[in-house]
């Protein structure tokens, strides 16, 4: 038999809380969810007739095809030529594709000696069980140097283009950020709280079994940056910074490149002087195993979840 | 193996690792990580350059424990080392001379980032100078792409955002094509690396099977990359790109950018393909006359042009006009005259660039011809420089320009068809060039109170910009190099060629 309740303890219970929120007494979200309203964009009158003027200048001395006959021919012939050039583009194309070796024939030029190696001897000479791993990493590093490079300078390009580091703009962004994003919505908080966890755990567990099974660097990292993203939207800037900030950023994806490239400078320097490499491929199937992949992987994670959250950062506010 | 024999994977790897580097640094420290790494990659380059004369072949480095069609390699001979030394200097010279332009015009928390885009763009450059692989060309260029855009777009304002956008949009187009290219080529060969291709398609030509894919291949490596080189009809975004970026931007863009695609097309044609193939295929002839076309169209458009860097811009589109016309002759004469152009252009086009700022910056800033009216009184070195520019550019003898002329001109009368089309191009533009260059050099030189005008009353001499004067002397000085002492520079790019494949 349960016990006799107060009023006051009643009203602290699960059930009767869930009670008043379904027969809409009361709001969870009040009180606690912070939302900027837009305010109402007003032009003023001066400025508004002067861009209305601006305007139709404009369109009287450019768009106005009736008067001017040269702008109309010229956009009949670009439409015409427009569709004419898609269509030969298309043609050429296809009919190139349907000249290419049969698919899955066994005759194909691609099933040379080369894919036979990867496949029958990746294993033993790379070490990584999975044999793409394997390929991109250890066959052909160079080129995956190469590729984590141009994450790189895409976030250094994205960074000149958004990055807000004057301060009054920055302020401004500040303020603005909570314009479209409400602050401690439960729901997501909830939900975050939840999930992040696992799926940060997930993307470390696919980067360090990179070279066992499906996976590596560039997936595991891009559930990583997945999680941190949706951390930051449930909690905000102010929470994130605490672990992550744009010095974190620079120093964290500068040590991952250098890591790659010394380790890389290593093997490519011994392997062109044929000197031999002194680290150890281990057991195929252990965790430390693969030799230099597993560092690998993990510096290329790194780059791939700093860019990705770093994207998310720059487009949201212009800054970390 | 030697050690001067990893050196080229030296430079590769240390201009791509001062890219994260300078990303941490600040902006002094990482101007001088970039002058330094810049320095060090030209002079091991250099001693590579030594090494292959002597060693009189070019030799393969293999990156990694695995050879060739399983691993990456470069392929390093005295035509790749002399561009990587050409490169690297003409690099230096406009970083050095666009460094004040870059302290005023870019914010001053972004100046590092511009040195990470100097660094990357440097390593793709080399890449795609030393690589023997298809794919690891790809990767490069695809650096060499999004870095470009960084530097076109660092200067932010509304012309250079747009610029960015338009040269994104065109760019990521030919790099499309090129990758479709590629695809199609792997699909057909089985391999990604240079000379097993050639193998591949040497057979496929002798049993003369996959005629059609293997000639649509050839079009749409030929065309992505014109279109990444400013090719004329592909050339709308090079005027704003070139005009309104930041000074060593525009020096850098349009001296060695364009540049690297050229390098990688002359590659393709005989590393890849195999210039006989590529002669059969008639792609030549589709270039030769685009080149023709921009030949005359880029000078038109530069006589027309009011604003001293877009028509330095449009020049720029003729020149490329010059070296596409020398590749689609189709003769080993005339791949040498665009080589060598290649260079006398590269030369020639950045010290243009750093010349009409220094005039500009006498000027109060005005670009257009009245506000430049006796510019070459109140900055003597610049005045000087640009007209040893121009004069080079008209291919007036002892510059580098006569003796592209020259060799083109010589290429062309090899050749049986396409002889009179060349040599009347040759001459139209040469004339439309000495109209356009001559009319600014003579506005540089027109007193002020003659023409009736009130311009600014600035003077800057030597003292006042000692850095950038001495680039101006040093770019003056490259340019009669490669003009008065041409010979040897020939002699090297055509054993450099022969044995490029």
């Amino acid at each position: 038999m349960g016990r006799k309740r107060t009023p006051e303890e009643y009203e602290k219970t699960v059930s009767y809380r869930l009670r008043q929120w379904l027969d809409g007494s009361r709001d969870p979200f009040l009180g606690r969810v912070e939302m900027k309203p837009q305010e109402l964009f007003v032009e003023p009158q001066e400025l508004r007739d002067r861009r209305e003027e601006d305007l139709e200048r404009i369109h009287a001395r450019a768009y106005d095809m009736h008067s001017n006959t040269r702008l109309q021919k010229f956009h009949h012939f670009y439409q015409a030529f427009s569709v004419l050039f898609c269509l030969i583009l298309v043609l050429t194309l296809l009919t190139a594709v349907s000249w290419l070796p049969t698919v899955g024939a066994s005759e194909r030029p691609v099933n040379n000696e080369v894919a036979a190696r990867y496949i029958e001897k990746g294993l033993q000479e790379t070490g990584s069980v999975n044999i793409v791993t394997g390929m991109i990493l250890d066959y052909r590093a160079f080129d995956t140097l190469g590729e984590s490079h141009v994450l790189f300078a895409a976030t250094c390009t994205v960074l000149i283009l958004l990055r807000e580091d004057k301060k009054r703009g920055r302020a401004r962004e500040d303020a603005s950020d909570r314009l479209y994003e409400p602050k401690n919505d439960l729901i997501l908080q909830t939900a975050a709280r939840m999930l992040v966890p696992p799926i940060i755990i997930f993307g470390i567990y696919v980067i360090l079994c990179g070279h066992l099974g499906p996976g590596g660097g560039f997936s595991g990292g891009a559930v990583i940056g997945a999680g941190l993203i949706l951390y930051l939207c449930a909690f905000g800037f102010a929470k994130t910074e605490r672990f992550f900030t744009a010095k974190t950023y620079r120093v964290m994806s500068f040590g991952a490149l250098a890591c790659y490239s010394l380790s890389k400078c290593y093997s490519f320097y011994t392997g062109a002087n044929e000197i031999e490499s002194v680290i150890p491929l281990g057991t195929p199937g252990a965790i430390l195993s693969s030799g230099l992949i597993f560092v690998l992987n993990i510096c290329v994670g790194v780059v791939v979840a700093g860019t990705m959250y770093t994207f998310y950062c720059m487009f949201r506010k212009g800054g970390y | 193996m030697e050690l001067v024999q990893n050196f080229p994977f030296f430079s590769i790897i240390l201009a791509l690792f001062s890219g994260p580097l300078c990303s941490i640094l600040g902006r002094r420290a990482a101007r001088w990580v970039n002058t330094a790494v810049i320095s060090a990659i030209g002079v091991m380059s250099l001693m590579v350059l030594a090494f292959t004369i002597r060693l009189g072949d070019s030799y393969v480095y293999r990156m990694g424990h695995f050879p060739a069609p399983w691993g990456n390699e470069i392929r390093v001979g005295q035509l790749e080392a002399w561009m990587a030394v050409f490169f690297c200097v003409v690099m230096l010279l406009s970083m050095l001379s666009g460094r004040r332009e870059l302290e005023r015009e870019v914010e001053e928390s972004k100046q590092n980032l511009y040195y990470v885009m100097i660094g990357l763009l440097l390593s793709s450059l080399l890449a795609l100078i030393y690589t023997n692989d298809m794919f690891t060309a790809y990767v490069f260029v695809e650096i060499n792409t999004i870095s470009a855009c960084g530097l076109i777009m660092i200067r932010e304002n509304g012309r250079t955002l747009e610029a960015a956008m338009r040269y994104m949009i065109m760019s990521l187009l030919g790099s499309g094509l090129l990758l479709m290219g590629i695809c199609f080529l792997y699909d057909l060969t089985g391999h990604l690396l240079m000379s097993n291709i050639k193998e591949a398609v040497a057979r496929l030509e002798a049993s003369g099977e996959y005629r059609i894919p293997l000639l649509v291949t050839i079009c749409l490596m030929s065309v992505g990359i014109a279109i990444k080189s400013a090719l004329f009809p592909f050339h709308a975004w090079l005027p704003d790109a070139y005009g309104y970026s930041t000074l060593s931007s525009s020096a850098i863009l349009s001296s060695l950018v364009s540049k690297g695609y050229i390098f990688l097309l002359v590659k393709i044609f005989y590393r890849v393909i195999g210039f006989d193939v590529i002669r059969e295929s008639k792609v030549v002839n589709v270039l030769f006359v685009f080149g023709i076309l921009g030949m005359i169209l880029g000078s038109l458009f530069a006589i027309q042009e009011n604003n001293i860097r877009r028509m330095i811009a449009y020049s720029s589109v003729a020149q490329i006009g010059y070296i596409y016309m020398g590749l689609g002759l189709g003769t080993l004469a005339g791949v040498i005259a665009s080589l060598y152009h290649i260079l006398s252009h590269a030369a020639t086009k950045s010290l243009l660039f750093v010349a009409a700022s220094g005039l500009t910056d006498v000027s109060d800033g005005r670009k257009d011809f009245w506000g430049l009216t006796g510019a070459g009184y109140r900055n003597r070195l610049a005045g000087i420089a640009f007209t040893v520019g121009s004069l080079s550019m008209v291919g007036i003898p002892a510059f580098s320009g006569f003796i592209s002329k020259l060799l083109f001109a010589q290429a062309a009368y090899e050749t049986s068809h396409k002889m009179i089309l060349a040599l009347v191009a040759l001459a139209l533009s040469t004339i439309l060039n000495a109209i356009y260059f001559m009319k600014t050099v003579i506005r540089l030189y027109t007193p002020a109170w003659r023409a009736g005008l009130t311009v600014a009353d600035a003077r800057l001499t030597i003292r006042d910009q000692p850095l950038k004067s001495a680039m101006l002397v040093c770019f003056i000085v490259l340019n009669l190099i490669l003009g008065l002492n041409s010979e040897p520079i020939v002699r090297l790019l055509l054993e450099g060629l022969e044995r490029f494949a």
